[in-house]
């Protein structure tokens, strides 16, 4: 099967949802529908040999309508060639369909498109900031982002600030955290037996 | 792995940024029971540099430097990977010589990340003597990597449409040398790792990726190939001049560990029968490309010719005016698959400039590799993973 090929048989199939089909240097790009880019992901790896998808990008076409997009460069280990779908995204609805139920390897490159452009990828299970820090204000790729980067607070630890949820097992014998008991009054195997260790401990004042 | 009954001993633990065998900044969170990992979260970003961003805002040449800071033990390899990708870019196609220089550089870069790779592997399972013997011959390497460009280490050697300059006439003989005293490393190596207990008991039949699951995680390079998937960019789609060299690509049958490593011994094999077929049938001619509007010229004809002077005041201030258009282009790099997408609207610098980091992509095969493993066990398959954080975060 040769690109224009498979330009044809979608053609065929999703008559109405390729908008657009490019050729540059031998790549062929299509442009579909946003809303059947599942159907149209999920067509291809089942029934066209799709079976990698190498690379997702977000682009930020600033100034244009609609304003994003994001590609999907898809390689086929049967036919032996890479080809590229995309889809048109504006900015006022910034969802986009995860497909990160038909290729795994989306998870991070979604992830990756949502911390830098501001996608948000609907049914993706875990669409959280990859590079930059949770809790971070601005999406850095888009083009009215300034390169010299703008003032944000950075992360900080004591106030909790850079992580999504507390500090898991907070107070628990494994985490030192400061003004807590020092780690060998936490150990719970210093003492003997169950009743030394709660008198010990009624003696530190402690209840826990 | 036995189904064992959990001890209700759930625990949280965070290993790295700072840890010696995450290689790097890469920071996991485990969830154990007892020893047993049952779920792990790989966090990353921690060297992110906003690469892509600074792209937008140079010109396709200015970013050749930025292309060494990716994956840093395999500079060469970038460089030659994103020349490649703004020359299809431009519809350009470099010279017999300057491809076979390329390809000794992607090869040299190679053995170095391999090397490295395998070193630190040894390492991380306790067999410190290998780390010894490979950093030796990768010191080698970065004396080649010195010779040919003048840097040991950020070698920024390609440009778009050539090399910053032809290679000097002592790098041949030197590379000579290098290839009769590098098997007898490799072997030395072969001999301390590969049948020895302590290590074929901490790697064989860990983290095992199978075909399926490698295919749909996007893994590629040497641990794709690991899990039995024959595939290698320099085989299947042949750039650089790959299809005039004879090599083999090893294939694993299990997608373990010991796989991994048994791969990359094999590769490191194969580069060395590319590197004496390139340095035999190096041939003569012109280095850069003959297109005046793109290839920078040379200084000497910049500082005696008029037009020289005007291309090289155009491509230096404004930068190559690459046509508009959109290009996906990928190298077989140490590490995997590095793509770079590129998308131009003219003007001298990209619209978008996507990199495709074989690290980035590798790393996400880790929670389903380490589900059910030690923490020991962990340890083994991040050195098998072999990925350089500064690509990953870029």
């Amino acid at each position: 099967m040769t690109p224009q090929q498979l330009v044809e048989q979608l053609r065929a199939r999703f008559n109405g949802a390729i908008h657009n089909v490019t050729e540059f240097r031998g790549q062929t790009g299509v442009t579909v529908a946003r809303e059947r880019l599942v159907e149209i992901c999920r067509f291809l790896k089942a029934e066209c040999g799709f079976d990698m998808l190498s690379d997702l990008a977000g682009v930020d076409n600033y100034g244009q309508y609609p304003r994003f997009e994001v590609d999907y460069t898809l390689y086929s280990f049967t036919h032996r060639f890479w080809f590229r779908l995309k889809i048109k995204v504006p900015e006022d609805d910034m969802t986009v369909d995860s497909v990160t139920g038909i290729w795994r390897t989306a998870n991070w490159h979604e992830r990756e498109a949502f911390d830098m452009f501001g996608l948000r990828f609907r049914g993706h299970p875990n669409l959280r900031r990859i590079l930059m820090w949770d809790g971070y204000p601005y999406h850095p790729l888009r083009k009215d982002f300034p390169l010299a980067g703008m003032e944000a607070e950075l992360p900080d630890p004591e106030a909790g600030a850079g992580r999504a949820e507390p500090a898991p097992m907070l107070g628990g014998p494994f985490v030192a955290g400061s003004g807590a008991r020092p780690s060998s009054q936490r150990e719970p195997r210093q003492y003997d037996t169950l009743a030394e260790r709660e008198e010990k401990q009624k003696l530190h004042g402690d209840t826990a | 792995m036995l189904e064992a009954e959990p001890a209700g001993e759930r625990m949280i633990l965070n290993m790295g940024p700072q840890h010696p065998s995450t290689h790097g900044v890469l920071r996991l969170v485990l969830e154990l029971d007892g020893e047993e990992i049952t779920e792990c979260r790989p966090e990353i970003g921690y060297l992110h540099r906003g690469d892509e961003k600074i792209a937008e805002n140079l010109t396709w040449t200015q970013f050749i430097p930025y292309t060494d800071r990716l994956d840093y033990l395999a500079p060469l390899a970038n460089n030659v990977a994103y020349a490649y990708a703004v020359e299809k870019l431009c519809g350009i196609e470099v010279p017999p010589r300057c491809q076979a220089i390329r390809v000794i550089a992607s090869e040299l870069a190679r053995i170095s990340s391999h090397l490295l790779g395998i070193g630190t592997f040894g390492m991380d399972m306790g067999a410190m003597t290998v780390f010894l013997y490979t950093f030796e011959a990768r010191e080698k390497i970065y004396d080649l990597c010195e010779c040919l460009s003048g840097a040991r280490f950020t070698t920024s050697y390609t440009r778009i449409g050539g090399l910053a300059h032809d290679m000097p006439p002592e790098f041949l003989p030197m590379l000579r040398k290098f290839l009769k005293e590098v098997p007898a490393t490799i072997d030395e190596v072969d001999r301390l790792l590969s049948r020895n207990k302590i290590f074929l008991e901490r790697t064989r039949d860990i983290g095992v990726l199978s075909r399926a699951d490698a295919v749909d995680l996007g893994i590629t390079g040497p641990c794709l190939r690991a899990s039995g998937v024959e595939w290698d960019i320099r085989k299947a789609h042949p750039y650089s001049g790959y299809e005039n060299y004879q090599f083999d690509v090893p294939v694993g049958t299990v997608g373990d560990c010991y796989d991994r490593y048994l791969v990359r011994m094999e590769e490191m094999r194969q580069s060395v029968r590319i590197l004496q077929q390139a340095a035999n049938q190096m041939p003569d001619g012109p280095c850069n490309a003959p297109e005046a509007k793109i290839v920078l010229p040379e200084k000497k004809a910049v500082l005696t010719k008029m037009e020289e002077l005007i291309h090289h005041f155009l491509l230096v201030t404004q930068g190559i005016n690459a046509p508009p258009g959109e290009i996906y282009f990928s190298a077989e790099n140490p590490k995997g698959e590095l793509g770079f997408f590129l998308i131009s609207k003219g003007g001298g610098t990209p619209h978008r400039l996507k990199i495709r980091a074989p690290s980035f992509v590798n790393l996400q095969a880790v929670p389903l590799l380490a589900k059910g493993h030690m923490i020991s066990d962990l340890v083994a398959i991040l050195a098998s993973l072999d990925f350089v954080m500064g690509e990953c975060d870029r």
